[in-house]
């Protein structure tokens, strides 16, 4: 727990930063734009169906979605901005909504009231229709506040640090402490600044100007530290640190903090992580300089970035042309091959195996149509499900996607009979799983791979030199027994990785 | 003072207001009699352009409204609603000063102006000022919109049935000291009603209108001796046909 508590201050202030900044933007959108609606009405339908229409994106989609969009315009695609867009959008509709609707129903009989007393439409604006409407566009507002604050938990996988990497990085690791400090921290957070907006709408409405006074300068405070906090890295002579990139799951985990420290280390540079991006988020992320070194696997990339759909034959070759690949296309370099696989496979209960003679996955083609089969949130969209399905002639009776955390619970509680493991998984043994046997080869190499990019290749010679030293020294029992204490016994990555690098340098 | 020059009104193919001629003379008061739909208050805002003519011209001391700013208009023209519509989000005092503070007025002459017209309108300054019209009682109101009206000094106001929602205690005790402001003050008004009683006892003329159209314009006198029609007959005998019936009703009760 106080592990978790450290990291608060960064995890909280970051979070801070995207609500506020986003709020402000949604509300300096949707302001005039409800005004403007209530001014000319034709633009009403339009303008509100497009905000609802954003408003039914989920809010993961909208946020991951944001990456590509930045990157086809050679925007900063990861991190801050893709969030903060995200969001920003996100909160439009509560407050644009709620403007239209509090202005609209100001009584007709003050509006001419208004009129009557001779003032002109801005003042009528200004005077009657924007203090009348008050309280309900503040209620917009507070919408608002809740739900960005709730959803900034989600700008993690798009690399934008939050609360979020409480949530996203304990669901992975088991770690519900790390879950709850995440979840009672946005809460929390999402309190406090729902009351300071109720507070200043209480003070407007009493005419009570100390009582504003007090929450606008709390208000104001927030922001001046979040614009601060945000502008101070650009007029910092501090070197940026040597970024390091993790997908969502334990052995990304561990292994981005050991390449962190290793780093550290070994150059007494400054490093730091970027956790819980998504699958090709991370790799965008590399090639746009956002990170500068993750760990990939090598069918992974011939699959997805190679967009290769047949399996390449033995490991030596597909990591030859994956290097060539990035190399060429990319400006990025394999650095190290850590010496493990990572390969995707099909697992069942032992149990099971034995009872029905299952070594290979041949032997489950005859019952195929008998069995269900659970995987992750990739694995049945993957060329690799397509090749084990045609090179077999596999077919089954139900496909569940679910979360890889929860698929090792599924098939242990009888849910599904077979699920995508993967091989270092440390909860195949945890779960008494065996991995079926791929005997013609239908499975794609899947070497991990250290991959770093065009920057840190030209400016970071020693850097470079460091991670070089890593090549072969993680084997796949290692990788499994890392993965099976953070997964099963509870431990944590960072404590994990020191533990390896400690023992690793210890040996000569 | 107020000139209307065949004046129509037309919304779609119903005609509010067809062809309207009259003239309000300074220091008059005019009061606007009839029906519900008989074109009364939409005549009267085309006074001071809340609502504008589809055919016709209104001059406010010689100058053609089409041709002011609206806004700037309505500042020189007091109007008093019906529904008073009070600001509720601001004070009384703030209600009755919100034309002078759209004229620029300095602080102090807009807080001696409101304390004056609520001494005027028989309110309290010091207990009402700054009070929230939520507060008031309906007779409150209803003087509290007639001060917000006088506010800026107009020469020439509108007032639509601003005492028609009251109780007939209340309602008399307003049109008394209605009668004595304008005495007070000279000021020129056009008074829209469709209580007979009321018409006869603040009018210096009474303008009768049905479906849109003048039907006769002239002193009570006038109205009550030669009316113009039966209809015009009708509607001025409507106060003595309801006195004969609560003599009926007392005489039925003490006979027996």
């Amino acid at each position: 727990m106080a592990e978790q508590l450290a990291l608060l201050p960064e995890y909280l202030s970051a979070h801070v930063q995207l609500t506020l900044l986003a709020l402000l933007c949604s509300a300096a959108l949707s302001l005039p734009l409800g005004i403007a609606v209530t001014r000319v009405r034709w633009l009403e339908q339009p303008v509100l169906g497009l905000a609802a229409v954003i408003q039914t994106i989920p809010s993961l989609a909208l946020l991951a979605v944001m990456v590509p969009l930045l990157a086809s315009m050679r925007l900063q695609s990861i991190g801050f901005l893709p969030a903060f867009i995200g969001l920003t959008l996100y909160g439009v509709l509560p407050i644009l909504r709620n403007t239209v609707t509090g202005i609209a129903g100001v009584d007709p009989a003050l509006r001419e009231a208004a009129r009557g007393v001779g003032m002109t439409s801005r003042q009528q604006l200004w005077r009657v229709e924007l203090p009348l409407a008050l309280p309900v566009i503040v209620a917009g507002l507070r919408t608002a506040t809740v739900w960005t604050v709730g959803i900034a938990t989600l700008s993690t996988p798009v690399g934008a640090t939050s609360l979020g990497n409480y949530i996203f990085s304990g669901l992975q690791t088991r770690n519900y402490a790390a879950v709850l400090v995440g979840c009672l921290a946005s809460a929390g957070l999402a309190m406090v600044l729902d009351g300071l907006v109720r507070t200043v709408e209480v003070g407007l409405r009493t005419r009570r100007r100390r009582l504003v006074g007090a929450a606008a300068t709390v208000t104001a405070g927030l922001y001046l530290y979040t614009v601060v906090t945000l502008a101070a890295p650009l007029f910092s002579d501090a070197a940026r640190p040597v970024m390091v990139g993790a997908k969502g799951f334990t052995e990304q985990y561990i292994l981005a903090s050991l390449l962190d420290q290793w780093v550290e280390r070994e150059t007494g540079r400054p490093a730091a992580q970027m956790q819980s991006l998504g699958s090709t988020v991370a790799f965008d992320a590399l090639a746009a300089g956002d990170i500068d070194i993750y760990v990939d696997y090598s069918g992974t990339l011939w699959a997805h970035l190679m967009g290769r759909t047949t399996v390449g034959g033995d490991r030596a070759t597909v990591l030859a042309e994956v290097r060539a690949f990035l190399a060429e296309q990319h400006g990025i370099e394999v650095v190290a091959t850590l010496g493990f696989e990572n390969a995707y496979a099909v697992a069942a209960r032992t149990a099971d195996a034995e009872t029905m003679g299952w070594t290979r996955i041949s032997d489950l083609v005859p019952l195929g149509p008998t069995l269900s089969m659970g995987g992750d949130f990739e694995f049945f969209s993957r060329p690799e499900w397509t090749s084990i399905r045609d090179t077999y002639g596999l077919t089954l009776s139900n496909q569940r996607t679910m979360d890889a955390a929860l698929m090792y619970e599924a098939i242990a509680e009888g849910a599904v009979d077979l699920i995508s493991a993967y091989t270092t998984d440390g909860r195949i043994s945890a779960y008494d799983l065996r991995v079926l046997e791929d005997d013609r080869g239908a499975i794609p190499p899947y070497d991990a791979v250290v991959l770093v990019g065009a920057r840190l290749v030209r400016d970071w010679p020693d850097v470079l030199a460091a991670l070089r030293q890593l090549d072969g020294a993680i084997d796949a029992e290692t990788m499994r027994t890392m993965n099976l204490q953070v997964d099963v016994e509870g431990a944590d990555p960072t404590t994990v990785a020191t533990a390896f690098i400690d023992n690793w340098t210890a040996t000569p | 003072m107020i000139e209307l020059q065949h004046l129509t009104k037309q919304y779609g193919d119903q005609v509010a207001v067809r062809d309207l001629s009259l003239e309000v003379g300074d220091g008059e008061l005019l009061v606007l009699l009839g029906g519900s739909g008989c074109g009364k208050t939409t005549t009267l805002k085309m006074i001071n352009r809340l609502v504008e003519p589809s055919a016709g011209v209104v001059r406010v001391g010689g100058d053609d409204v089409s041709q002011l700013a609206p806004h700037e208009l309505r500042r020189r023209v007091g109007y008093a609603f019906q529904q008073v519509g009070l600001f509720p989000h601001m004070t009384v005092g703030d209600n009755i000063g919100i034309t002078p503070t759209l004229l620029g007025w300095s602080p102090d002459a807009i807080r001696r102006r409101v304390d004056e017209l609520l001494t005027l309108v028989e309110l309290d300054p010091d207990t009402i000022r700054d009070r929230d019209p939520a507060q008031l009682s309906g007779g409150q109101q209803q003087r509290v919109g007639v001060a917000r009206a006088l506010a800026a000094k107009p020469r020439v106001m509108l007032l639509d049935e601003p005492f028609g929602a009251l109780d007939p205690l209340t309602r008399g005790r307003l049109q008394d000291s209605f009668i004595r402001i304008r005495r007070d003050l000279g000021v020129t008004a056009v008074f829209v009603t469709h209580d007979m009683v009321e018409a006869l006892r603040l009018g210096d003329r009474i303008a009768v209108l049905d479906k849109g159209r003048l039907v006769q314009i002239g002193t009570p006198r006038t109205l009550m001796r030669e009316p113009a029609d039966d209809s015009v007959r009708q509607l001025l005998d409507t106060p003595r046909r309801e006195a004969r019936l609560v003599d009926d009703l007392l005489s039925d009760g003490t006979g027996t």
